[in-house]
């Protein structure tokens, strides 16, 4: 029962602002048939004796609907749902039993043909509205199953359902965005009104708030979740429940707010009121009929934009009323949050932002706000059912999460301070925000290396010796250029309308691998397939940059880095901001799409078993990754500044293991589940076939070990969020199977126990986690009972017998880029408040930033940059075709000389450097009108040029030696030479980054400038360009090429032939034309063996010959 | 012999200018050379036409498009009867007037490549005499050196076709060999001048690579922007369809492995052609002069 309290506090809380929340997807409570049994409960206790037996019989019918295979459920689910419409329910629904009887008429809807889904849809969006248990039961069904049902059924009717069908994994997000802007422009089957027909008159806060992101991902998985699922412990509590229907709110308040005992009995108070104003509510829905017949133009208008109703009131903290209760609310509501006893803690966050942004629909005024609800208590009715109730509510919650919130990035933090109802309602909040968003360190990200498309051809695992035979090394020679083809070919046309990779590549891509097949290197193109995914798709996906190649002239003027800014501003402007919800279904955005799409079109199981041994390897192998924390000296202060410099190295690391084992374990997961992706959940008794038979087998990697050791390795940040993407992959039966489900538990139990409670971990790491965990839990594939089912207690000793003292979790290493990269989810934050703006705008005026593209600003330094950014690239160029040992040495080498130089500066030369300046210092002080801040500059300046050379000869002393000790002694003079000179640069970088820090001063920064350039200048490359110089260029190629002495001689001969022809002279003569050929040839073959050059580049000698020959051939012809 | 040198030095020299050939130009340059023979008068008339572009650029654009002619016309030129024809007017010809350019008026009369021609009937000849089909090797042979023709006549009006053909011919395919070759030094001169140190195609092949541009850099380098791993040197004009033949046989290739590089049309290219730039393959028209390499910022080409 304790776990009953958060799905109910949530679900109240949904309801209650169900009308006040207007805009944007919902944030829907993951608890649909928790909910239902949680209020089937809160009916029977209100009702008492009088509903028990439809109570039994509900629960009956309920376990008849879930259990039995799912052609029964429709016709009584139907027969059922036809009661309250036609019965008495809607108008005189005073019965208290039509309400129960709702939630056995609602399971079975999203089974239904899609006319069927929609009308069954239509009423519960009016009920949902006016009673909010109902509601909440409704929409936790349609949530959970049903949306299909709710959005396109309604819209788009059964064409809709069938295209959701069809498509499942693909580009859920992209469609689903479609569906999103379509849906507001067409609500045709609004227009047909009939103010006595619930279903025409969806409230508007509902239509809205009843297209939770889950539509977007119409799987069916989700749609036949809730009767899917073993509902033991469901269809179990609410036979126990009227004998306690106190111990809910008790045992929760036990929980939460166990320090507070006074609150607590408040809030037993406040939810025993709650419980009966529902039940008032719930026998008077007559009087709400009124209220949802707004005016159609309302509807449309809300319906169709985010934009604020211009009639809509302005919240007023004076105008909140109930604010003991609130605040309570927003207390409880937030230990809920802080504790991780919600499943998605980001979609609270959204749920909270949705109501401070709620534009109230028509209950504006406080009059009509009474009508809204029942009238008979107005006490008790709606808390959050005005917009001053919901903002000042958020604004609380805001407050009490502040470091949450705090972590968010910039331009959310911006738009959340300049948020006016924020100001009005808190402005403390207002400041703090303020403060966060100067303190947020926002980084842009660096720009991935797009030029590098291919995967580097290493003669020491890809030449002939590493074929079993002649014919499988030039199969592949040939499928590895047929695969970039493919790449090529869906780069440049899979955003076409009506485009399909099927259609278009499906035969080739299957003769391709079938080839492979034949010829047995299958191994050899998991490889590529693999490296190749990982050098296209680790970095943040931007979707389109690299298919719609940048007109070169643009590029050029604007440098790489500014297109690249020049392109999302094209994006932000192109594309309207569909608001998504927090947790969009699992999808495989930007260039992961064609890989996905490859893996099914070939559906080769010889493919995917060496692509399964390959990613599992390098899983582990990433999974085991040492990463380095800080030195052991807890020393903090200037001391840190070479820790910080290492660790940034370290985090960098970080997070390109995180990134690169998240994508892998996505693919793994999607090919292992791959053969038991189904359309559609398969019946009970098909499930309980294929759980027995698929817990016989091994699975793929073994998820729970690897996450238990994680665990008490203290290693779950490296391990969790790459074991949730592996999972969110899984096939309908998955969940079900008790290895899974294990994993599940385990993950729900790091949820709750090891993140809920804080302690050692880092807060971003934490944060993280809790992100990317929430977004499991509330993707469709999780099962829905899991969350408040599971018995926390079990695992938990174990999970706490943690041996490792240090891991990874303790360190900082995520950071917010990271953060977001993982979770772009986390932007919709963003949108919903920039939305907010833009709509409050057209009201107010003024507060859109516009953006006013200057080509001032880009001129000037974009060459500079841009030749900066070439030099990176050349740099990661560079690598590309060397040995990945080259790399590595030099990034090692880098790396400890750098820290080296740092370490003997600090030792020595600092305090040499010190006492230098401090004498300069007092002798200049002896002097008159001396500006000491000015001396100070000039001082910290001699400082840093006399570090910055102590420091340049040092890294150019050290680095190339070490470099060339290193390397094989074959490598050739200028691999060597550039090796050595990358090294020293880098070493210098990590080197001044450090002086930078630590003896900063913006002079010391300009003067950095110039001293790198020096330090650059001094390193031996530029020395050896010079070296070779003098020797070898003297060929100026003043002399006729041989080709072209040969065209002129045969046509001297032409002419000679032909004049002498007529004379048909001796044989002799004719051998001229042989001679010449033999010279040609002879020419030519020198040429070949590009040995004799000289003799080429002289040429002389072959001109002479030739010249001889055609006056020995003259004297011939003329005798 | 001044001649000689002065479309060397527009070869070699460092004064080569841009040769740029937009698809338009190209085309009007096709629909000349349709009716033109392969003559070196007809060289001269395309050069009075396009003065502005090289000789050489125009001669490669007259080969390749006349190469194309007669691949389309091939057909008709090789069925039995006709080459049964062609022979025979030969020989009655070469009773009548034996010093006359007989071979060469008759491919100018039915539009035939001389040295294609004199192949064919070389291959009459050889059958009549033999009775059976001349092996190509044999028949390869006595194009080259005419003097082992058995017939003296038949020999003197082969080798009169094979020197004056500018597109045919065992020579010509001599002379563009060497072409190709010259080139390629030019440009491991031209990279040794720079003192950019690289891997040539017989070193690649002997480290395992499967497929082996020209020019492997060892360190990367960048022009216009574009990073270069590999050098293509093409001692043609790049057309449409040699280049897509290119593209799909060699330079994506060479992308898929070692990552973006160029490829030097020496004669020049269609511009239009030069637009998988971001998907690494940059055409150029000759040895950039406006190399990047690492370390060093753009470094000026030596005057």
């Amino acid at each position: 029962i304790k776990e009953e309290f958060v799905p109910f506090l949530l679900n109240f809380l949904r309801d209650q602002s169900s009308q006040t929340l207007t805009h944007g997807p919902t944030t829907p409570a993951k608890t649909p048939s928790t909910s239902r049994s949680v209020r089937t409960q809160d009916f029977s206790d209100r009702r008492g004796n009088k509903s028990t037996p439809i109570q039994t019989s509900r629960s009956a019918s309920r376990v008849q609907l879930f259990s039995p295979a799912p052609s029964v459920s429709p016709v009584s689910g139907r027969g059922e749902q036809e009661t309250p419409f036609t019965g008495s329910h809607c108008l005189s629904g005073v019965s208290a039993l039509s309400s129960p009887s709702f939630s056995s008429a609602w399971s079975p809807a999203p089974r239904n043909t899609p006319s069927e889904r929609r009308s069954a849809q239509r009423p519960s969006l009016g009920d949902f509205m006016t009673s909010p248990p109902e509601a909440q039961q409704h929409r936790g069904r349609r949530r959970s199953g049903g949306f299909g049902g709710c959005a396109s059924g309604r819209q788009t009717g059964p064409r809709g359902a069938v295209s959701e069908e069809g498509v499942r994994w693909d580009g859920g997000g992209r469609r689903s965005r479609g569906v999103g802007r379509i849906e507001p422009v067409s609500p045709p089957t609004q227009v047909q009104l009939n103010f006595n027909n619930l279903e025409d008159f969806p409230p508007v806060g509902a239509a809205q708030a009843t297209k939770p992101s889950r539509r977007i991902n119409p799987t069916p998985v989700s749609a036949e979740r809730p009767n899917s699922k073993p509902k033991s412990c469901f269809i179990s509590t609410p036979l126990s429940l009227p004998a306690s229907p106190p111990a809910i709110p008790e045992s929760a308040g036990a929980k939460l707010t166990a320090g507070s005992p006074h609150s607590l009995q408040e809030e037993r108070e406040l939810l025993r009121k709650e419980r009966s104003k529902l039940a008032q509510q719930t026998s008077s829905p007559l009087k709400t009929t009124p209220v949802i017949c707004t005016p159609t133009k309302t509807v449309h208008r809300q319906g169709s934009k985010v934009t604020p109703d211009p009639q809509s009131p302005c919240p007023d903290p004076n105008k909140v009323t109930q604010k003991s209760e609130l605040d309570l609310l927003a207390e409880l509501y937030c230990t809920c949050i802080s504790e991780n006893l919600v499943p998605c803690v980001f979609l609270e966050l959204f749920f909270v932002l949705q109501l401070l942004t709620s534009h109230g629909v028509s209950v504006s005024e406080s009059g009509e706000e009474a009508i809204s609800f029942c009238e008979d208590n107005v006490l008790e009715k709606a808390y959050l059912g005005n917009v001053h109730n919901c903002v000042y509510f958020s604004v609380r919650v805001l407050e009490n999460q502040f470091e949450l919130v705090s972590h968010l990035d910039k331009c959310t933090l911006r738009l959340l301070s300049e948020n006016e109802r924020v100001g009005t309602f808190s402005s403390s909040l207002k400041d703090h925000l303020a403060q966060a968003q100067e303190n947020c360190t926002a980084k842009v990200l660096p720009s991935p290396p797009m030029f590098v498309h291919s995967v580097p051809f290493q003669p020491a695992t890809d030449n002939r010796s590493n074929f079993s035979s002649d014919r499988a090394f030039h199969t592949f020679k040939k499928q590895r250029d047929v695969f970039y083809g493919f790449l090529r070919e869906w780069e440049d046309s899979h955003k076409e309308p009506g485009w399909d990779f099927e259609a278009a590549l499906g035969s080739r891509v299957r003769m391709m691998v079938s080839q492979l097949t034949a010829a047995g290197s299958h191994s050899h193109f998991a490889r590529l397939f693999q490296k190749q995914l990982i050098q296209m798709c680790k970095g943040p996906c931007v979707l389109g940059s690299s298919s719609d190649a940048p007109d070169a002239d643009l590029l050029g003027m604007l440098g790489a880095d500014s297109l690249g800014r020049l392109k999302r501003l094209q994006q932000r402007l192109v594309q309207p901001q569909g608001l998504i919800g927090p947790c969009p279904p699992p999808s495989f955005p930007g260039h992961q799409e064609f890989f996905k799409c490859f893996l099914q079109t070939a559906s080769c199981c010889q493919l995917n078993q060496h692509l399964k041994d390959g990613l599992c390897q390098q899983l582990l192998k990433l999974d085991e990754v040492s990463i380095l924390g800080p030195d052991a000296s807890p020393a903090r202060g200037e001391e840190t500044g070479d820790g910080d410099m290492e660790q940034q190295d370290e985090k960098q690391r970080f997070s390109s293991v995180l990134l690169t084992a998240r994508l892998l374990a996505k693919f793994l997961g999607f090919i292992s589940f791959l053969p038991y992706q189904t359309s559609e959940l398969p019946s009970r008794d098909i499930q309980d076939t294929a759980i027995t038979l698929r817990s016989k087998s091994s699975p793929v990697l073994d998820v729970c070990a690897v996450l238990r050791s994680s665990v008490h390795r203290r290693r779950t940040i490296l391990t969790v969020p790459w074991i949730v993407e592996f999972l969110s992959m899984l096939d309908h039966i998955g969940p079900l199977l008790p290895f899974y489900r294990t994993a599940l538990c385990l993950l729900l139990q790091i949820y709750k126990m090891l993140l809920g409670r804080g302690g050692e971990l880092c807060y971003m790491n934490q944060l993280l986690m809790v992100a990317v965990l929430g977004w499991l839990f509330q993707i469709p594939i999780f099962p829905e009972d899991l969350f408040f089912s599971t018995d926390p207690k079990e695992e938990v000793k174990e999970l706490e017998n943690i041996t490792s003292s240090q891991g990874l979790d303790t360190l900082p290493l995520v950071d917010q880029q990271l953060l977001y990269t993982c979770c772009p989810y986390l932007g919709e934050f963003r949108k919903l408040l920039a939305a907010f703006v833009a709509g409050s705008t057209s009201k107010s005026g003024g507060l859109i930033r516009k953006i006013t593209p200057t080509s001032a600003e880009l001129r000037g330094p974009s060459t500079s940059r841009s030749q900066q950014k070439l030099q990176v690239d050349l740099e990661q160029a560079f690598f590309h075709n060397q040995p990945p040992s080259l790399r590595r040495t030099v990034e090692f080498v880098a790396e400890r000389v750098g820290s080296n130089c740092v370490k003997h500066i600090k030792a020595t030369l600092v305090l040499e450097l010190v006492k230098g300046g401090e004498k300069t210092l007092r002798d200049s002080l002896g002097l008159e009108g001396v500006n000491t801040a000015k001396l100070n500059d000039s001082i910290c300046a001699q400082l840093c040029d006399a570090g910055m050379q102590a420091l340049e000869t040092a890294t150019s002393e050290n680095a190339p030696g070490a470099v060339r000790v290193l390397l094989p002694l074959e490598t050739s003079p200028s691999v060597l030479t550039t090796a050595e000179s990358i090294t020293t640069r880098l070493a210098t970088e990590k080197a001044c980054s450090w002086l930078s820090a630590n003896i900063t001063s913006t002079l010391l920064k300009r003067e950095w400038k110039s001293a790198f350039g020096r330090v650059m200048k001094s390193v031996p490359s530029s020395v050896s360009l010079d070296a070779e110089e003098g020797e070898g260029s003297n060929c100026t190629h003043k002399v006729p090429l041989g080709s072209e002495v040969m065209i002129e001689i045969k046509v001297i001969i032409a002419n000679w032939v032909s004049e002498k022809l007529y004379k048909l002279v001796k044989t002799d003569s004719l051998k001229t034309g042989g001679l010449l050929m033999v010279i040609y040839t002879k020419y030519n073959l020198m040429l070949r063996n590009e040995k004799s050059t000289k003799l080429l580049k002289g040429n002389t000698q072959f001109t002479q010959l030739l010249s001889e020959t055609i006056s020995y051939q003259k004297c011939f012809i003329v005798n | 012999m001044d001649r000689v040198r002065d479309s060397s030095a527009s070869v070699a020299g460092e004064a080569v200018e841009l040769v740029r050939v937009c698809r338009a130009e190209y085309r009007a340059i096709g629909r000349l050379t349709e009716r033109l023979r392969p003559t070196r008068q007809s060289i001269r008339t395309l050069q009075t036409q396009f003065p502005h572009l090289p000789p050489s650029t125009l001669l490669s654009i007259f080969s390749q498009e006349y190469q194309k002619r007669m691949k389309r016309s091939m057909v008709r030129h090789h069925a039995p009867d006709v080459v049964k024809e062609y022979y025979q007017r030969y020989r009655s010809e070469a009773k009548t007037r034996p010093a006359a350019p007989l071979l060469l008026e008759l491919a100018n009369q039915v539009d035939l490549s001389p040295a294609l021609l004199a192949r064919l009937i070389v291959e009459c000849f050889l059958e009549e005499r033999q009775a059976s089909v001349a092996s190509r090797h044999v028949l390869n042979n006595m194009l080259r050196e005419p003097y082992l023709i058995p017939d003296l006549l038949l020999a003197k009006h082969v080798e009169q076709c094979t020197v004056n053909d500018c597109c045919y011919g065992p020579l010509v395919d001599c002379i563009k060999h060497a072409i190709g070759l010259e080139h390629e030094d030019l440009l491991r001169d031209k990279l040794r001048e720079r003192n950019l140190s690289f891997l040539d195609e017989n070193q690649l092949r002997s480290k395992g690579y499967d497929k082996t541009p020209d020019i492997i850099l060892e360190v990367p380098i960048a022009v216009d922007g574009h990073i270069v791993h590999w050098i293509e040197s093409k001692a043609s004009f790049g057309d449409d369809h040699s280049h897509h033949t290119y593209l799909n046989e060699q330079f994506w290739s060479y992308c898929n492995r070692f990552g973006p590089g160029l490829v030097i049309y020496w004669y020049g290219f269609i511009s239009e052609l030069d637009c998988q730039r971001d998907r690494g393959i940059l055409l150029r028209d000759g040895f950039p002069s406006d190399i990047v390499t690492l370390c060093q910022g753009p470094a000026r080409s030596r005057v």
